[in-house]
């Protein structure tokens, strides 16, 4: 059995609110193999971001581990570039040093930095705005930016936290497909939570179905169709159907 | 058009002050015993005070040395406050203990207007310039402490998650994501402090201090010279306004990044 680069062990995460203890999350249990398109679906309040967070090292497990290449995930660290709905760029910073903020924070030389904003400005079509602020940038193009950072910053696994939720249709599936074509070609791992049934199948290798009341993993779905997918196939559709049925029978 | 349209705003600007200018000069002007002088005869005063050779008086020819002085302690009491008001703002905005410590007196000592500091001043530092100093230090002091520590504050968690994520060591965040994030606030606090240390140079200079517009104002007070108290106050407004519009300048070019400033 290959090892798995992600590792989520028996990891349940309990919150104290109002003087009651809520979990968030019981028993969860996933392998992702380097490589791998993972994508968690589930309606609010069943735990998908909370397990993201705790990947990223933004949350500590109450019980259980999470290992990375077979080592504990202790706090946020480059290898797991998260990309945020609401972006989280730096807005004093333009496109091109929002990119280099991560190799700089890290000290790598100058002209390092400025070969590598270069290159990832260019990877995700923004030449043009290198020098412009987040705040004259579409929402799209914010989220092209927060993306580009994490693979500037040579991010192994790719964290995504409902991305394109903010995003209108049309810019949704030209970044949908764009994140695709660099998927394959940086052979990345990616981690991508969303509550779409349509994303999630146009997406991932897999979907992890998670269900509320606790939050927990109730399903695990290999996704086998040849990419592109055309969401009006009848496998699309029947995926689409099955995977319906397991979110809401588990209400 | 454009033409016209890069015109309204000084006319609109102009429009209010020529009004008031003209029913100023209606209520004044030709009464014998009218306790405001009419406005050619404040223009006269401040020809006068600026250049001489009109009335040539004690005060001709003294406004340059007046309104100097006068900078002098606004920009300089303006700049301790900035000193000590930026870092100890980051201090208690940052570190609990700080906080814990200072918060709680200088937010009891805030309401005291400067103007009830001003016999204490008087004890504590003489009669003269130092006083004065110290109350637009005072006056400065508090908009720029608490902006700083307001922008501080409410840097947005995200960042932070943003800024470790891609590597930020923790003791680099302060230099890197606090400090810009609250340069919004913080230059709030700046223009609030340069503006208000304007307000209080008049008090500042009634402590006996012999230069300055707010002691040429004072002075001319105790003589009925209400020309001259007129032109030191127009002055002030002048030279207040001027060094607003310095520093919007400085702060467009600073937050030229911000969407609620560049």
């Amino acid at each position: 059995m290959v090892e798995p680069i992600l590792d989520v062990r028996g990891v349940t995460k309990r919150f104290a609110f109002n003087n009651e203890t809520v979990t968030a999350l019981a028993d969860a249990n996933l392998r992702i193999e380097k490589g791998e398109f993972v994508c968690l679906i589930g309606p609010s309040g069943c735990g998908k971001s909370t397990l993201l967070r705790m990947v990223a090292g933004f949350e500590t497990a109450s019980e259980g581990e999470l290992l990375m290449w077979a080592k504990p995930v202790q706090g946020p660290g480059p290898d797991r570039g998260m990309v945020f709905q609401d972006y989280g760029l730096f807005p004093w910073l333009t496109v091109a040093k929002n990119i280099g903020f991560g190799p700089a924070a890290r000290g790598r030389p100058t002209k390092e930095v400025r070969e590598t904003e270069k290159r990832f400005v260019e990877m995700v079509g923004l030449t043009r705005f290198a020098d412009a602020f987040p705040h004259q940038l579409s929402g799209g193009m914010k989220q092209r930016v927060a993306i580009a950072r994490v693979l500037a910053n040579d991010a192994e696994v790719v964290l995504m936290d409902e991305p394109f939720g903010a995003l209108d249709a049309m810019t949704r599936e030209r970044l949908q497909a764009e994140l695709l074509e660099i998927w394959e070609r940086q052979k990345l791992t990616v981690l991508f939570v969303t509550h779409a049934i349509e994303e999630a199948i146009l997406l991932a290798d897999r979907v992890v179905v998670m269900s509320p009341g606790p939050g927990r993993i109730v399903a695990d779905e290999r996704i086998d169709i040849p990419r592109p997918r055309d969401p009006t196939s009848p496998e699309f559709n029947e995926l689409r159907r099955r995977l319906s049925g397991l979110l809401a029978g588990h209400h | 058009m454009t033409q016209q349209s890069a015109l309204r705003g000084p006319l609109l600007a102009a429009a209010f002050p020529l009004v008031a200018l003209v029913a100023w000069h209606f209520t004044t002007s030709g009464r014998a015993y009218s306790l405001i002088p009419p406005p050619y005869e404040v223009g006269l005063e401040l020809w006068d005070l600026a250049f001489g050779g009109i009335y040539d008086d004690a005060f001709s020819e003294t406004l340059l040395t007046h309104a100097l002085a006068s900078m002098s302690r606004a920009y300089g009491g303006f700049g301790l406050a900035a000193l000590v008001a930026l870092p100890l703002g980051m201090l208690i905005g940052r570190i609990e203990i700080i906080r814990a410590m200072l918060d709680p007196t200088l937010q009891l000592l805030r309401p005291v207007p400067v103007t009830a500091w001003l016999p204490l001043a008087m004890i504590v530092f003489g009669l003269g310039p130092r006083s004065a100093f110290f109350l637009v230090f005072l006056g400065a002091f508090y908009p720029v402490l608490i902006n700083t520590i307001f922008g501080v504050r409410s840097v947005e968690p995200r960042l932070f998650e943003a800024a470790a994520m891609l590597g930020l060591s923790p003791s680099a965040s302060f230099a890197k994501v606090v400090l810009p994030a609250s340069l919004p606030s913080i230059f709030t606090g700046l223009r609030l402090g340069l503006g208000l240390s304007w307000v209080v140079i008049v008090v500042g200079e009634m402590t006996g201090v012999q230069t300055g517009l707010g002691a040429i104002i004072m002075e001319a007070r105790q003589l009925s010279r209400t020309d001259i108290v007129i032109c030191g106050m127009a002055v002030i407004g002048v030279l207040g306004f001027a060094s607003d519009k310095l520093i919007m300048l400085f702060g467009q070019w600073l937050l030229r990044w911000s969407p609620q400033h560049g």
